[in-house]
């Protein structure tokens, strides 16, 4: 990765301000040429305990993007859903409204193309995309990458809008201090359910377009019995991103956050 | 599909730990409340491997149940599927303990110190 702007050279993963350019190559500066002492001994068959988290990498980089977050005094939530659910309605409006009162930078995560950067840039937050390329879910080094090219000021809260995907980013730690799924009225009542591991690590539930509840069958408490059965502690927010309609349970969320991350 | 990079994490860790030793076999905890799909990581297994010092190893998947406890009547029950329910109350404000780690337990090397077919992969994105 690109120690000056973030950029990615990995498999796939770009990371990209909008309206900003910048060309220089992507060499790689060292060669991988080493010699053969590494200290190990070369008994037949021999087994080596290792006793490590598969994500143990993952989740060092996480607390290290927690430290230099909390070092800044910034406030990181990861927005997560399936594609569709209204993220990035959601950030539109809560940059509009609450943006004023509270500085906030968003880092998008998509596949491809800069379509939600673009959006939220015209709101006039910072925003970073980070397109994945075949990936389906952002990382925390995807996340380290954005953040340095990002720069949030201090007291501010970076908004993570993930990859839309209900299974995959559940369980990559970014380093963010809080997690928000984000649902909406037009999807089945029992996706808690299908989606267990998702509705799980949730801190707050937020469920989305409820100006289209008399036009859907959408079954309110069948949903929270489904929540609770999964996660019988979270909280749920009922709100319309497009009308406005609850937005203030949100950001009440989103300030007691910032306030017990920020001081 | 998050188990071709749970793999790449597999892979990665034990190069890095074990250098050029040739790896003939993972075993893996894989917990039954993981989320991750075996047959997945089985599958990409031999995909991320290829080129790597842990080409053609056998990979081992333990699969441990978890262990949960009712917070609410303290019944303690052994877990296999992610949605949660006490058996005896009924109830789902229950205290998952186990059953959800992913972890690599060993590898077994091989005597010869071969050098790799290739480089290690490179990380990701570092």
């Amino acid at each position: 990765m690109c120690a000056t702007c973030g950029c990615s050279d990995g498999p796939g993963v770009r990371v990209t301000e909008p309206g900003a350019t910048h060309a220089h190559p992507h060499d790689h500066g060292h060669e991988h040429d080493h010699d053969h002492d590494n200290g190990h001994s070369h008994e037949p068959g021999r087994t080596v305990l290792l006793e490590q988290k598969v994500l143990a990498r993952n989740d060092e980089r996480a607390e290290r993007n927690r430290r230099w977050l909390v070092g800044r005094d910034v406030l990181a939530v990861n927005l997560m859903s399936s594609p569709g659910s209204g993220k990035t309605t959601l950030l539109e409006r809560t940059i509009r409204e609450l943006g004023a009162q509270v500085p906030m930078s968003v880092v998008e995560g998509d596949q491809e193309t800069m379509f939600d950067a673009e959006r939220i840039r015209a709101t006039g937050a910072r925003v970073v995309q980070v397109n994945t390329g075949a990936g389906c879910h952002l990382d925390a080094d995807m996340l380290a990458a954005a953040l340095r090219r990002l720069a949030p000021p201090e007291r501010s809260v970076v908004l993570i809008e993930n990859v839309g995907n209900l299974v995959c980013p559940a369980l990559f730690d970014l380093g963010e201090h809080g997690r928000a799924v984000v649902m909406s009225v037009t999807e089945g009542a029992d996706k808690p359910l299908k989606y267990p591991h998702m509705f799980r690590t949730a801190d707050v539930v937020l469920l989305n377009k409820i100006d289209l509840l008399p036009y859907v069958d959408f079954d309110l408490a069948r949903f929270q019995d489904a929540l609770h059965v999964v996660n019988p502690g979270t909280g749920v927010v009922q709100l319309s991103a497009t009308r406005g309609d609850g937005m203030s349970g949100w950001y009440g969320w989103l300030r007691e956050r910032a306030g017990l991350a920020v001081g | 599909m998050h188990e071709m990079s749970l793999t790449q994490a597999v892979v990665d860790a034990v190069t890095e730990k074990l250098g050029d030793a040739e790896v003939t076999q993972v075993r893996l905890e894989i917990g039954k409340l993981s989320g991750v799909v075996v047959d997945s990581i089985r599958f990409c297994f031999d995909l991320v491997t290829e080129g790597t010092t842990l080409a053609g190893a056998r990979l081992v998947v333990d699969e441990p149940v978890g262990q949960a406890r009712c917070r609410e009547c303290t019944t303690e029950v052994e877990v296999d599927d992610p949605i949660v329910l006490c058996p005896t109350c009924d109830g789902s404000n229950v205290d998952v303990r186990s059953g959800r780690d992913l972890r690599i337990i060993s590898v077994e090397v091989r005597t010869a110190c071969a050098p790799p077919a290739a480089a290690p992969t490179a990380p990701a994105y570092g």
